[in-house]
């Protein structure tokens, strides 16, 4: 369903949705994974994030976005110097993720790294703004970032869903949609949780302390 | 949201209402949204367009590879043309403006994207500020804007990768021609003619930006297809109807999108970016922005 507000939307910093607004969302969404600004992050760009990245400045808006900046945070411009001030040590490199016919062309992968946590992300700007994360810590995932979002990884154990749908329920998060996949039976099951409100800190700790829960990331929505 | 613009059209006149009210009540059960909080997010995006007129016409930008910055002040200083002091030559600063803050990376709003973000604002806030209309009018005409665009979003395309400059500034052109119409005192049905008698004007009109960035011809489509959208709306205004339904020119404008070469939706493969200047000046501006960026 198409809103008005899409269409008269979003406010943005220029020139391109895809390459800037989009590469922005990403950027914090990276940022999401170690909880604040990496002190360390390595962004390999791919496809035409590569070829056409300087003349929109994604690597601006990546970094913006990895600095708490929205799309909409004139600051974007001149995030690469804000960065060199808080302390945000960055590489940008052109790579290749894979074949053009397998890969978006407006693909990214971000390494972060704060206080001795790292992540791997990788994503794909799909254009007005609209982003996929495709992969987290080597973990295939579709993450759109529209709503807030929990991901985990827990040993494929009956009762593990409910386990969690209630925990979520007793800090008070309502479920938008749930997606619950395994490779095999008895193998990681791997949960992508999106939810109406923020999961605070104390539900993303309920989660981890849980033993048989291997891995956990919350992502907060990030707009357009 | 309404998905033909014959049906909105319908519903306004049938009640007596116009585009605006029929398109934030369909908003508002939509999204389960009170009015009154749409039309507040519809009056920020009114002024951050007008700041970022402002902010262009100050004439003291340039984009990432220097391709495109100043052209605005130049129509506001300029020498004389013969549409000097009329809300034409004030139209086509305004267009040039906020793709000229688009270009050096500042703050727009995408409406419907970004490349097609000038003309929307120059328009509606220009012939606004010409008869003296108020920001409750051009909230009003931001909603009818952005019903159309949904309209063309869900018949046709809003991108350029999709369906070349015709589903942007193109698609930009009409929802300024039909929302104008309603500001200026149109009926629902002139504002169908407006949308059809702009697009009809963009119909093909290829995506072909030097290097691929969003400034060669992007900057400039944004101020003709402003002037399409005004000689659409005094058409329209005039009584002048055009044959072909709205929804119909629309549906034609994504059939011939999808029918449209790759080279001609924002691959710089075809078009003025593959003149032999385009590709020279492509080849210059890139190798300098990298040299800055490192």
């Amino acid at each position: 369903m198409v809103s008005i507000l899409d269409i008269i939307g979003p406010v943005m910093v220029g020139p391109s949705s895809s390459h800037t607004a989009g590469a922005c969302r990403l950027g914090l969404l990276a940022r999401n994974l170690v909880d604040g600004t990496p002190q360390r992050a390595h962004v390999e760009l791919h496809g035409s994030f590569a070829r056409t990245g300087e003349g929109h400045g994604t690597d601006k808006a990546i970094a913006g976005g990895l600095l708490g900046f929205r799309p909409d945070d004139d600051r974007l411009r001149t995030a690469l110097e804000i960065a060199e001030g808080e302390g945000l040590d960055y590489t940008f490199t052109k790579t290749k993720l894979g074949e053009e016919n397998e890969v978006h062309p407006n693909t990214v992968r971000i390494t972060v790294e704060r206080d001795g946590r790292t992540a791997v992300m990788t994503g794909s700007s799909l254009g007005a703004g609209r982003i996929v994360v495709s992969e987290i810590d080597g973990y295939p995932v579709e993450v759109h970032a529209d709503l807030h979002t929990i991901v985990l990884v827990a040993e494929d154990i009956p009762g593990s869903i409910a386990r969690i749908t209630t925990l979520l329920a007793e800090d008070g998060v309502n479920i938008a949609t749930i997606r619950v996949s395994r490779r095999r039976r008895g193998g990681d099951a791997f949960m992508v949780i999106e939810v109406d409100e923020p999961p605070g800190d104390d539900v993303r700790a309920h989660i981890a302390v849980l033993s048989w829960v291997r891995w956990v990331r919350r992502l907060e929505k990030v707009n357009a | 949201m309404y998905t033909s613009l014959a049906a909105a059209i319908a519903d306004a006149e049938s009640r007596g209402l116009t585009l605006s009210a029929v398109a934030l009540e369909a908003e508002s059960l939509d999204h389960g949204r009170p009015i009154a909080e749409i039309r507040a997010v519809l009056g920020r995006a009114l002024a951050v367009m007008r700041e970022a007129v402002a902010r262009g016409a100050a004439g003291d930008l340039r984009s990432a590879s220097g391709l495109v910055g100043g052209d605005a002040a130049k129509l506001r200083d300029g020498p004389a043309g013969p549409l000097s002091g009329t809300p034409f030559r004030d139209v086509l600063m305004r267009a040039l403006a906020v793709q000229e803050v688009n270009a050096a990376m500042g703050v727009i709003v995408a409406a419907p994207t970004a490349g097609g973000a000038g003309v929307l604002p120059a328009v509606l806030t220009g012939l606004a500020d010409a008869r003296g209309i108020g920001d409750d009018a051009l909230i009003d005409a931001l909603a009818t804007a952005g019903l159309i665009g949904a309209v063309v979003a869900e018949r046709a395309s809003l991108s350029g990768a999709e369906g070349g400059c015709q589903a942007e500034t193109g698609a930009a052109a009409g929802m300024a021609a039909g929302a104008a119409v309603e500001m200026l005192g149109g009926s629902p049905a002139q504002c169908g003619h407006a949308v059809a008698l702009a697009q009809q004007g963009t119909l093909g009109l290829v995506c072909d930006p030097l290097g691929g960035l969003v400034e060669l011809p992007c900057v400039f489509r944004n101020a003709t297809g402003s002037a399409i959208a005004l000689a659409a709306i005094e058409m329209a205004l005039a009584g002048i109807e055009f044959a072909i339904p709205a929804d119909e020119v629309i549906d034609t404008m994504g059939q011939i999108g999808r029918e449209m070469d790759v080279r001609y939706r924002e691959t710089a493969g075809g078009g003025l970016a593959a003149t032999p200047t385009g590709r020279r000046l492509a080849r210059e501006r890139l190798v300098m922005i990298k040299r800055s960026a490192t």
